[in-house]
C-alpha cells in the first residue's frame, strides 16, 4: 500500500519525506494490517499511530483512509478535529508552552511568540533538524509558578523573554557538550 | 406520495400539503419566503444550524426551526411576527460578525443569497452591535484542481459538504479542525489530482450561498475583470 500511495507523489514531495518519516511510515503499514477494515475503527486507528509515533504522518492518513475504504476529508476532519493528535514529529526537546488562566493573565501569549520568534516556527511545528517542537498546553497546574513552561520533563518557572533565551542556551550548551564529549571518547 | 394530504394555515394562507413533510420547503414552493441558508433540497434531516428559519406555531411552545417542523393536520403558522423577525436578526448577526463582507470585490455579488437575506431582514452586512472577529484565515486556498475556496466568506452552512456527500464520486468536501478555526476543506493537496473528479459537478459551488467557493475557473476570469476595471 506504501508504495502505491509512494508512487503517486510528485519528485519534490518524495524528497520531502526524510529516512526518520519513512521508517513511520512502514512500521504503520504493517500496524494497519491488524486493523479491521471498518470505518468505526477510524479514530482507534489514528490513535494507535500517534501514540506509536508520537504524530501523524501526512501519508500515514492516506494509508488509514484507503485501509479503511473511507474518504481523505474525513481522516482528515476527525484528526484535525481533536487536540490529541499531532501533525509534526514530536521534538527531542519537545516545549509545552502553558496557557491556562493564570499562565495567559501572566503573558504565557508572549512567552509563546518568544519561543516562535527565537525557534523561527509557530505553534505545534516543530524545527526542521527535529530538536525542538512548540505546542501550547491548557493547565499544568504550577498555577504559582505562572506563566510556566515545560521543556522535556523539567518545569520553568516565572518564565521571562531573557528567560527564553536562557532556556534555548543552556539546551544547546547540554548538546554541544554532549557532542564533545562524544568526540573524546571516539579518539 | 403515500402520505395524507392536509391543510395549514401559513399567515393566513391555506396550504395543502403532505403530512409528517417539513414546513420549510412546503413554505417556499407556495411563495412564502423564509430566509434559510443550511437547508438544501432534498435534504433528508436537514442540519438546523443556521437558525435564519424560526416560525412561530400555534400550541407549540417556543419557536421552532421551520426545516425541522413536521407538518400536522390544522397547524397554524405565523412567519412574520416582531418576535420572529427579531431572533432571525439576532441569527443573521451573529452569522455576519465573522464574515469578510467585502461585497465589492465578491463574485457573487447581487447573486448572494446573504445579501437577499440582509434585504428581507433589513440588517446591514457589517453589524455594528457585536464585535467583529476576523478569524486567522488565508484569503485564498486554491490547492485544488478546479475549485478555489475563500474562507473568509464562508458562512459554514454545511451545504456544499452535504452535496459533495451525496454525490456518489464526490465525498471530497468536510469540515476540518473546530470552533472558530473550523473550515471547510477539500485536501487538495493531499489528493492525488488524477483521482479527483470535480470538473464537470461544481454541485458545491452551485448550493453555496455567497461566493466562498467557485470554480476556478470562473474565478479567475472574474479577478481578470476586477483588474480591469
Amino acid at each position: 500500500m506504501l508504495d502505491r500511495i509512494l508512487a503517486t507523489l510528485d519528485e519534490s514531495e518524495k524528497a520531502a519525506i526524510d529516512e526518520e518519516e519513512l521508517a513511520v511510515l512502514k512500521a504503520v503499514a504493517d500496524e494497519l494490517l491488524s486493523v479491521p477494515q471498518e470505518s468505526l475503527q477510524l479514530l482507534p486507528a489514528l490513535q494507535m499511530i500517534q501514540t506509536k509515533h508520537g504524530y501523524l504522518p501526512r501519508l500515514a492518513l492516506r494509508m488509514v483512509a484507503e485501509h479503511l475504504a473511507v474518504t481523505i476529508g474525513n481522516v482528515y476532519g476527525i484528526a484535525t478535529f481533536y487536540n490529541q493528535f499531532r501533525f509534526n514529529p514530536p521534538g527531542r526537546n519537545p516545549i509545552k508552552v502553558c496557557l491556562g488562566t493564570a499562565c495567559h493573565v501572566k503573558g504565557g501569549e508572549i512567552i509563546l511568540e518568544n519561543f516562535e520568534r527565537r525557534l523561527g516556527i509557530k505553534e505545534n511545528e516543530t524545527s526542521e533538524d527535529r530538536e525542538y517542537s512548540l505546542e501550547r498546553v491548557a493547565c499544568i497546574g504550577c498555577c504559582a509558578l505562572a506563566p510556566a513552561v515545560v521543556v522535556g520533563e523539567k518545569v520553568e518557572a516565572y518564565v521571562t523573554p531573557s528567560k527564553v533565551e536562557g532556556i534555548i542556551t543552556e539546551i544547546e550548551v547540554r548538546k554541544e557538550m554532549a557532542a564533545r564529549e562524544q568526540e573524546k571518547n571516539e579518539d | 406520495m403515500s402520505a395524507e394530504m392536509v391543510t395549514i394555515t401559513v399567515d393566513d394562507k391555506e396550504i395543502t400539503a403532505p403530512a409528517g413533510s417539513y414546513l420549510l420547503p412546503v413554505c417556499l414552493e407556495n411563495d412564502i419566503y423564509i430566509p434559510n441558508l443550511c437547508y438544501v433540497e432534498g435534504m433528508e434531516k436537514p442540519p438546523a444550524s443556521c437558525r435564519l428559519c424560526l416560525v412561530e406555531i400555534e400550541g407549540v411552545k417556543g419557536p421552532q426551526v421551520s426545516c425541522r417542523s413536521e407538518i400536522f393536520a390544522g397547524m397554524v403558522v405565523k412567519t412574520n411576527s416582531e418576535e420572529i423577525l427579531k431572533l432571525r436578526q439576532i441569527a443573521f448577526r451573529l452569522l455576519v460578525s465573522t464574515n469578510d463582507g467585502s461585497c465589492r470585490t465578491c463574485i457573487s455579488n447581487r447573486s448572494c443569497e446573504l445579501q437577499q437575506i440582509a434585504k428581507f431582514l433589513k440588517q446591514p452586512l457589517k453589524t455594528k452591535r457585536l464585535r467583529h472577529i476576523d478569524r486567522d484565515y488565508p484569503e485564498l486556498i486554491d490547492d485544488h484542481p478546479y475549485l478555489v475556496y475563500e474562507p473568509k466568506k464562508c458562512l459554514l452552512c454545511g451545504r456544499c459538504v452535504h452535496v459533495c456527500s451525496t454525490i456518489e464520486k464526490g465525498y471530497k468536501l468536510s469540515f476540518a479542525k473546530r470552533g472558530m478555526d473550523t473550515i471547510v476543506s477539500f485536501f487538495g493537496s493531499e489528493l492525488d489530482p488524477a483521482s479527483v473528479d470535480c470538473q464537470d459537478c461544481f454541485a458545491c459551488t452551485e448550493v453555496c450561498p455567497v461566493g466562498s467557493l467557485s470554480s476556478k475557473e470562473k474565478w479567475k476570469a472574474f479577478i481578470a475583470g476586477l483588474d480591469k476595471k
